[in-house]
């Protein structure tokens, strides 16, 4: 991007575009503004109670069952939709069928549907006397007021991310790499598996992470599923929200640095997968 | 080696038949409608049936009761509350994303990565924590809360709290979507202007803004839809005061929790419809200015 660095180095490099000062001014002036200092707020906070004060927070138990519950449901939750996901994203691209651009406008829903929306619809679904709740209670399933609540929803918050990083790829892949592979003797099922998907595992990963994320944070659409039974279908984010209106605002800046840690790990997770991709197969 | 293939069947090294490409490069049919059939289940039951659900519960009691939602005071003032809280935020992101994306895209400098990660900052922060961080500011106990109380100036369980964590949570989106498509753009169009004597104002009003309008309405139309529907994080700066302090989200959480349910699947229905429109929109966007809207064909 852009010409070579010239070798005296400076800020930035000269142009005829006016307008930098005052742009990037103004953005460093929201972003410190809106972002970081109310983020270094938390942080400052949080560390005012020392690594052993924040340990302490963690190990309560009511509040590590939270993060457990937060943590090990959204992993599975990201699993399951990278599973499905991947195949909504390889039918939605690679198949013709009727319907196949309203399923794929459909894919984006939980983005634009404001999540205490999806949360009461789910509730009302999933609950025993529900539409669905009802047929699974046949079975002695229960998902209302249980961790498989906070399952289904994070598995369709998580599912756009799934679909969406991994359907690009899916329409890039070179049809002659397929065809060569083919004509070269090779198997559907082992052109799929050793030629198609393994370039389609950095974005599938990267999917996953970012459902995962997601999953880990979200608070709308899990709570009114969810029961909120402590130590059982308690979630972090809600904790935190029960912390603050206990005035407990140490706790509170506990779990939320706790969360933050994790999401960050999880950034860094997929800023390298993206890195190896781009060393492994030339793109992202 | 498609001239090859489009001779029809020949044979391998190992004198095997090789079937045509088209048959090469797909599942069989079997496979192949089983596969739609799993994924369109799957987002029948997972997405289009909530969806199905908030327009059949609100009119599970017929129209009267369906409209009786909007008449009454509180949901009448958490509309008021949610437009005006959009009509501040989504233009401030607006110029945000325009001013980041102008000095990102459009300048070589230092530090340019560490800021793009910056901006996007707020997408990975969970709604409950962006609450809380402004509750941490500006709170009776915060940062700056002896000085608000001493000066009788209210944040927090306000309005402008609830402004402040909406423009927190959306802040990202209009950057993200013009910085990649303005860094596509390059510089050559507007130096050329600049050149023949335009200002640099009226270069970026003729030349520049023309080439991103679709990408810019695009984000606009998310951020407005993230800005009006935004739940968590406004759940906790918000107090939850009738008639006051509620937004449309928080309205339907207190009708549901009060049993009363068609009101709050009503009230709910509203907002589902904005999403509707909001995704209806988009896709016309995407199917007709594809390469207007985005940098290239990949986003990330």
């Amino acid at each position: 991007m852009g010409e070579p660095v010239k070798p005296r180095r400076r800020f930035r490099q000269k142009s005829v575009i006016p307008g930098f000062g005052i742009t990037l001014g103004y953005t460093l002036t929201c972003l410190g503004l809106i972002v970081l200092l109310p983020l270094a707020t938390l942080v400052v906070r949080a560390s005012g109670l020392g690594l052993s004060g924040i340990w302490e927070v963690a190990t309560d138990p009511r509040v590590f069952s939270a993060l457990r519950i937060s943590f090990g449901v959204s992993l599975l939750a990201a699993l399951t939709a990278s599973v499905f996901g991947g195949i909504v994203a390889w039918v939605l691209t690679r198949y013709d069928f009727p319907g196949r651009k309203f399923a794929d406008a459909v894919v984006d829903l939980p983005f634009a549907l404001p999540t205490a929306v999806a949360g009461i619809a789910l509730a009302s679904l999933y609950a025993p006397n529900g539409l669905v709740g009802e047929q699974l209670a046949k079975f002695g399933i229960e998902v209302a007021y249980t961790p498989v609540g906070i399952f289904i929803a994070m598995v369709f918050i998580g599912l756009p991310f799934a679909v969406r990083t991994v359907q690009p790829l899916i329409a890039e892949i070179d049809k002659e790499v397929e065809e060569a592979s083919a004509i070269l003797g090779a198997s559907r099922v082992a052109t799929l598996t050793k030629v198609v998907l393994p370039p389609l595992i950095p974005a599938v990963l990267t999917g996953f992470a970012l459902a995962f994320a997601r999953g880990v944070g979200e608070y709308g659409s899990i709570i009114f599923i969810a029961g909120n039974l402590p130590y059982v279908s308690e979630i972090a984010p809600l904790l935190i929200v029960i912390k603050l209106s206990e005035f407990d605002y140490a706790g509170a800046s506990a779990i939320a640095v706790i969360m933050l840690a994790i999401s960050f790990v999880t950034l860094l997770a997929i800023n390298l997968i993206q890195a190896w991709s781009r060393r492994r197969f030339g793109y992202v | 080696m498609s001239e090859a293939l489009a001779q029809g069947p020949f044979a391998s090294a190992h004198g095997e038949t090789v079937r045509p490409p088209a048959s090469v490069v797909t599942e069989r049919p079997l496979v192949r409608w089983l596969l739609i059939a799993v994924a369109l289940i799957f987002l029948g039951l997972f997405l289009v049936l909530p969806l199905f659900t908030v327009f059949a519960q609100a009119l599970a009691k017929g129209w009267t009761a369906y409209l009786a939602a909007f008449s009454e005071p509180d949901a009448q003032a958490a509309i008021r509350l949610t437009l005006i809280v959009a009509a501040i935020a989504v233009p401030f992101n607006l110029v945000f994303g325009v001013a980041a994306a102008w000095a990102i895209a459009k300048f070589e400098f230092r530090g340019k990565n560490l800021l793009v990660t910056l901006i996007d900052l707020p997408f990975s922060v969970s709604p409950v924590v962006s609450g809380l961080i402004y509750v941490l500011v500006f709170g009776s106990r915060g940062l700056f809360g002896p000085y608000l109380l001493d000066h009788d100036i209210q944040i927090i369980f306000a309005i402008p709290g609830i402004v402040l964590a909406t423009i927190f949570v959306t802040f990202p989106f209009v950057a993200r979507q013009l910085i990649p498509l303005m860094q596509e753009q390059g510089t050559t169009e507007e130096e050329a202007a600049l050149t023949l004597g335009a200002s640099g104002w009226h270069a970026f009003r003729t030349v520049t803004l023309p080439n991103i309008r679709w990408g810019l309405l695009y984000s606009v139309l998310l951020c407005n839809a993230r800005a009006m529907g935004e739940f968590g994080a406004v759940s906790v700066v918000s107090g939850h005061i009738r008639g006051l302090t509620n937004t449309l989200p928080l309205h339907v959480e207190i009708l549901y929790n009060e049993y009363n349910f068609v009101a709050s699947f009503a009230v709910a229905s509203l907002l589902a419809g904005l999403a509707l429109v909001t995704l209806a929109i988009k896709s016309v966007l995407e199917w007709r200015y594809a390469d207007d809207i985005a940098a290239g064909a990949r986003r990330h």
